[in-house]
């Protein structure tokens, strides 16, 4: 009688791997952006709620994150810059990431809605399903502006951080909103430009990808002329003081500037050469932390 | 799900351990944040 050999026992997932799901590097700017949004408004905020709030948004980014990595597995391991991930990498079961995220969703909407407020709940609620339904699911594989209105989820977390302070929609939440949402299609494009092919190849329609170079780079640069206005619209409308105005004025006139270095005037640079995209990118990341700093410090210094 | 070349066994009691602990931290951070928060709640 002969015996089959015996099949190797697949090994379980590690708690990093779990960790990895979150996305802690995106989660590093959402806490950021979260936490301006509470400190910028102009109510003082129990430590521990203000801790809670900051916890919940984080999780919840986390939990949506970890849904969109259940959801795009099998793209993740088509391109290099993701196939590492657990899930493409095969060092975890499709059904934990879902599950996994599930519980981190529900259990920071539920955290929040509790001990900070439903207001900042249902928000927070419908920025997790914006990002893995409306962006991961629907928009993503269907639309090259995907980014555009994707972006809408990235923009939720200093509006929720506003409104656990305040308890309250008002102006300046939107304007935060309005913020990241338009700092994200130049953000995103100026990446997608130089990872163009990893796009092409898991067969997302990135802009780059479906309207070519040149129409992305005058996008971009469409985005970063809409960012001046809107940056400045908190001093202009008198709920931000000089400090912000100022600081929004050079960093928006800093991002237009490399904007139009990879819309009009590449200095010389031929057209596989992408740093000044590189460069784009670089300082959107900076732009962000720097303008939402100077927001805070605008709060505390000039009042 | 790696296949692990040497001694499987000992490298999923690892893996286990770890999640146990992992789980473990975060259940009592869970504890210790209800605590505080019913603490700022009622004052």
């Amino acid at each position: 009688m002969s015996t089959a050999p015996a099949q190797p026992i697949p090994l379980p997932a590690d708690w990093r791997d779990f960790l990895s799901l979150t996305k802690p590097r995106v989660m590093s700017l959402v806490i950021f952006t979260g936490l301006c949004g509470m400190l910028a408004a102009p109510v003082a905020v129990n430590p521990v709620i203000g801790f809670v709030a900051i916890l919940c948004i984080a999780v919840g980014a986390g939990g949506s994150a970890a849904l969109n990595q259940w959801w795009e597995a099998d793209l993740d391991g088509l391109m290099k810059r993701t196939a590492s991930r657990p899930l493409p990498a095969g060092r975890m079961e499709r059904t934990s990431a879902r599950d996994f995220g599930v519980a981190l969703s529900v259990g920071s909407v539920l955290v929040m809605g509790l001990a900070v407020g439903w207001l900042a709940a249902a928000i927070l609620a419908f920025s997790i399903f914006y990002y893995a339904v409306i962006y991961t699911i629907w928009l993503k594989p269907r639309t090259p502006q995907n980014i555009v209105i994707g972006g809408g989820a990235g923009a939720f977390p200093p509006m929720i951080g506003w409104i656990a302070a305040t308890g309250e929609v008002t102006l300046m939440p939107v304007l935060l909103f309005a913020i990241i949402f338009f700092w994200t299609p130049p953000h995103f494009w100026a990446l997608a430009l130089f990872v163009e092919t990893d796009y092409a190849k898991a067969g997302i329609p990135m802009m780059p990808v479906v309207a070519g170079h040149q129409s992305t780079r005058r996008q971009i640069l469409v985005y970063s002329v809409l960012m001046l206005p809107i940056s400045m619209a908190p001093f202009w409308l008198g709920v931000a003081g000089w400090l912000y105005g100022l600081s929004a004025l050079l960093l928006s006139a800093a991002f237009l500037l490399l904007s139009l270095r990879v819309a009009v005037f590449r200095g010389g640079a031929a057209d596989g050469d992408m740093r000044p995209e590189k460069r784009l990118f670089g300082f959107s990341v900076l732009y962000l932390f720097a303008l939402f700093a100077m927001l805070v410090a605008d709060r505390f210094l000039v009042g | 799900m790696a296949l692990q070349d040497q001694d499987p066994q000992a490298e999923r009691k690892r893996i286990i351990a770890g999640r146990n602990r992992a789980l473990a931290l975060v259940l009592l951070g869970l504890v210790v944040l209800f605590f505080f928060i019913t603490i700022a709640k009622m004052g």
